[in-house]
């Protein structure tokens, strides 16, 4: 079909192959034979499970979904490194170029637990919307808005709240966090509505009641290493666990006894 | 009398839609708990609809196939959603947004239902904002618009190349709230494998758990279905992996009449297909358009760098052919004109089934920051995926299908064929004719869910007797063996050939027949080659694993067996629309310069497929399209 400059390498996978969160796993080896360099990670692991389909074993399972980068839905630990070595890149967005022939690539799943493992490298991330529920958001009913131009947002607050409301939810930063910590997921949230003046309203409740369904969740303590912010596919900044913190603090000091948003 | 009435109320197309939501019954507030509400799917039009019937107190079961309901395919749009705000002054009107769609449509949608889309299209930027969603804005603070596809005024409201994932986050997290407040529950990785009826009206769904396998049925008073298009018939799209049409299906066979499935949507600006193993095309969003101008070389298989090339030797054929619309001509059309380049043997990249969309003019006029700013994380993953900077290259993109207009024929009200079945956002017809234009999906699918159904369903709710049924039901007990036999059936083939390879051929025979244009003669090869297919599937594909499980071959396999018989179906739609509109280009209806040639006469109405039962041929139904606030008139760009 002729894409760019493409050519073949083989490659030796060592996969983490588990089948179900009772029973216990290991790492199988596995041949990748002829893989494109055009292709993406995730389109080499589909060309290993049409072989091992055809030969009447079970393919390796993972999530994934769009496969453009966006969805959140891919991820695993590639070699060490949640999804892969490429900064700034879902494993779905990570390209065959980036390896060389020969190379043994080893794949796992995202170790935390708060996401225990389903099968092979899925895992269960429903304490994500746990936490989002239990306070992201804005509490508005449809129908109530005033026009969208009477609230104006000066445009260095919007960009900032934009690019904390960039987190996919893939949780590569738990799983590159050695304390298996959420906080920068959490502060992702925090900060992406705290920045905007519709948020101010239920700040503090919020805040609170995400940072202790975080805790509730299983998940570790942030120790401020950074390896969540390096490893986070959309750069999502350290700063924003910062604005976590203090708007926690903020509210510990101010809370009025008695006042509740609504909901929260 | 005709089997499809549209509902529409009559009276002036500009207080249709306040005089009908002041003659439908209401539901008190009190009785609003006592009903319960199905949502399947959650992107834009699923949570929204989940979210605002959850608020006004209803009962919601929501499910999706997703591990998460943030998943959701909506996340993926890029470009921006369009609302008739004129916050520009330029001349943009609820009229001019509701002209502009239906000539978009090619003059193949309904009035009414485009004209509500246009009035409630400012509601649903005011909303977003007060939920937090952080649109583009100006450095005053205003909000920010850029120009789209079709469209003459800027009226797109975007969050840099990712609005659609901030709306979806934003309806999501709407949802969200309304789990904590337990008015929504949240069913996740479940699939519908089955709409369920009683007494001729929907009732339920039987869903499988894809965690344990499981079959599980779930009652409702009323079903709301919002879950999306059917472009992965065709394989390659840039549609996510789970998109599929197995619940719309399943519906269609329950009774639901399918509208239109022919009229799909080849997006212009995809990176080009790269090899064998590509498992999916990835969109470049169209506003990429407004500062990318596309060429070819004016030479035939002129294969000298870009660079190479000078600007006297470069054919920029939009500009040329539509001198007023230029680079910002509708989908369809600009689609149809990079396919006519490659065919002229004036394609460019290594397969020579691409065009080539070129910044360097554009990053000379307001430099590489400005576009930088605007387009940065579409040149970032155009990077990654070709291993060329777009900086310094132009991008080479090829059409790949998109979106689907076609989908389960609805009323005013957004019901189908089935009472008590609701359908939204790209699963259903209405909105979009036989072409969409850019920024319209998004605007749709939230219109539907936050404006449309929270009205629409407390009618049907008031006006019909809504007794409790039970999951134990008769229906229910049959709706779950069958999908528990059609299981059974897959898993006990025990073939020699993958789901994906039935998969990719049956994409292969879609897009050679069936995709950017068609005829008769390849729709009845097509029409001969896909039955043989589904033959060679139910006796050859091969199923690993367990069904009590997670078992993703499994899933594909279920999903690929609806895609093979609506194939067939769109096949037999394009062979019967004999004109050319829109997406739908027919070689045999063309105007001498290559416009499509609509025939009015004969084919301004939408086509709904009923089906007959297994081994039939579905019957087409017609609900003729009266166009009296647009005149009917030859599409023109130029």
């Amino acid at each position: 079909m002729g894409g760019s400059n493409g050519k073949n390498i083989n490659l030796k996978l060592k996969v983490w192959r588990q089948k179900s969160g009772k029973e216990a796993g290991h790492f199988a080896e596995y041949d990748a034979v002829g893989v494109s360099t055009d292709a993406s990670f995730l389109e080499m692991l589909d060309q290993v499970n049409e072989k091992l389909v055809a030969k009447g074993e079970e393919p390796i399972a993972f999530d994934h979904d769009c496969r453009e980068g966006i969805c959140g839905t891919c991820g695993f630990v590639i070699n060490g490194n949640a999804h892969g070595p490429m900064k700034g890149t879902t494993v779905c967005q990570l390209h065959m170029r980036k390896f060389n022939n020969g190379e043994t690539i080893t794949i796992e799943p995202w170790r935390a637990k708060a996401f225990p493992v389903i099968k092979d490298l899925m895992v269960d991330r429903t304490a994500f919307d746990r936490i989002i529920s239990s306070g992201g958001f804005i509490s508005v009913d449809t129908g109530n808005a005033q026009d969208a131009n009477c609230l104006p947002i000066p445009k260095p607050d919007a960009d900032a709240a934009f690019s904390a409301a960039e987190c996919i939810g893939c949780g590569a930063c738990v799983a590159s966090c050695k304390n298996a910590s959420a906080s920068l997921f959490v502060a992702a949230k925090v900060s992406h509505l705290s920045h905007l003046p519709q948020g101010q309203v239920e700040r503090k409740e919020r805040v609170e009641r995400m940072v202790a369904q975080m805790e509730a969740e299983g998940f570790g303590s942030c120790t401020v290493t950074g390896a969540c912010s390096a490893a986070c596919p959309k750069g999502i900044s350290l700063t924003n666990i910062a604005r976590m913190n203090s708007e926690l603090l903020c509210s510990a000091l101010t809370k009025k006894e008695g006042v509740a948003g609504d909901g929260i | 009398m005709s089997k499809l009435d549209s509902q529409t109320p009559g009276g002036p197309i500009e207080s249709m839609w306040d005089d009908h939501k002041f003659h439908m019954k209401l539901v008190n507030p009190a009785n609003k708990r006592k009903h319960n509400i199905i949502v399947v799917g959650t992107g834009l039009a699923g949570a929204s609809a989940a979210a605002a019937l959850g608020e006004m107190g209803y009962n919601v079961k929501a499910f999706c196939v997703h591990e998460s309901p943030r998943r959701a395919h909506s996340v993926a749009a890029q470009g921006g959603i369009n609302a008739a705000k004129n916050y520009k002054n330029d001349g943009d009107s609820v009229n001019r947004l509701f002209y502009d769609t239906i000539k978009g449509g090619d003059f193949r949608a309904r009035e009414a239902n485009v004209y509500r889309l246009a009035q409630v299209s400012a509601n649903i930027i005011d909303h977003c904002v007060a939920q937090g969603v952080p649109l583009a804005r100006e450095y005053g603070g205003l909000l920010s618009n850029r120009s789209f596809g079709g469209a003459q005024v800027s009226r797109t409201f975007y969050a840099r190349g990712q609005t659609g994932q901030q709306l979806l986050i934003g309806a999501y997290q709407a949802m969200m709230r309304q789990v904590d407040k337990k008015q929504v529950t949240l069913f996740t990785r479940r699939e519908m494998l089955d709409l369920v009826l009683v007494n001729g009206q929907a009732k339920g769904i039987v869903v499988r758990n894809l965690l344990t396998g499981a079959i599980e049925s779930y009652e409702a008073d009323a079903v709301v279905m919002a879950t999306g298009g059917y472009s992965n018939v065709f394989f390659l799209s840039t549609n996510a992996m789970a998109c599929a049409v197995t619940a719309a299906w399943k519906a269609h066979k329950r009774g639901a009449f399918f509208a239109n499935p022919c009229y799909t949507q080849i997006h212009p600006t995809c990176i080009p297909v790269a090899g064998d193993m590509q498992s999916k095309l990835t969109l470049m969003s169209e506003s990429l358009r407004n500062d990318g101008r596309v060429w070819v070389p004016k030479m035939q298989g002129d294969k000298r760098h870009p660079s190479q090339i000078p600007e006297n030797e470069r054919d920029y054929y939009l500009e040329r052919v539509y001198p007023s619309f230029g680079n910002l001509a509708p989908r369809d059309v600009s689609s149809r004109q990079a396919k006519y380049r490659v065919d002229e043997g004036r394609g460019v990249g290594p397969s020579g089934v691409a065009v080539y969309l070129d910044f360097k003019d554009a990053i000379n006029r307001l430099g590489k920051a400005a576009i930088s700013e605007k387009y940065g994380n579409l040149f970032e993953m155009y990077e990654k995926i070709t291993g060329e900077n777009p900086y310094e290259m132009p991008m080479r993109i090829y059409p790949a299908p998109h979106y689907t207009m076609g989908g389960l024929w609805v009323d005013y009200n957004l019901m189908s064929t089935i009472p008590g079945l609701f359908v939204l956002g790209e699963a259903n017809f209405s909105d979009h004719g036989a072409n969409r234009l850019g920024a319209s999906a998004l605007m749709q699918g939230l219109a539907d869910g936050y404006f449309v159904i929270p009205y629409t369903i407390g009618n049907y709710l008031a006006n019909h007797k809504t007794e409790k049924i039970s999951t134990t039901h008769d229906s229910f007990k049959e709706a779950e063996n069958r999908a528990k036999s059609e299981i059974s059936k897959l898993m006990a083939v025990k073939g020699s050939r993958t789901v994906d390879s039935f998969h990719k051929e049956l994409g292969r025979i879609m897009w050679e027949y069936c995709g950017m244009s068609r005829n008769k003669d390849g729709l009845a090869k097509a029409l001969q080659q896909i039955p043989k297919l589904k033959e060679q599937f139910w006796n050859d594909v091969k199923v690993p694993g367990d069904a009590n499980y997670v078992n993703p071959e499994l899933e594909k396999a279920g999903r690929v067996a609806d895609f093979l018989e609506l194939g067939e179906l769109m096949c037999h739609d394009a062979l019967e629309r004999q004109e050319s509109c829109g997406g739908h280009f027919r070689d045999e209806f063309q105007t001498p310069d290559g416009e499509a040639k609509r025939d009015d006469e004969n084919f301004c109405h939408v086509a709904a497929w009923e089906w007959n039962g297994e081994g039939k041929k579905q019957t087409r139904h017609k609900e003729e399209l009266k166009f009296e606030n647009i005149k009917l008139a030859q599409r023109s760009y130029k």
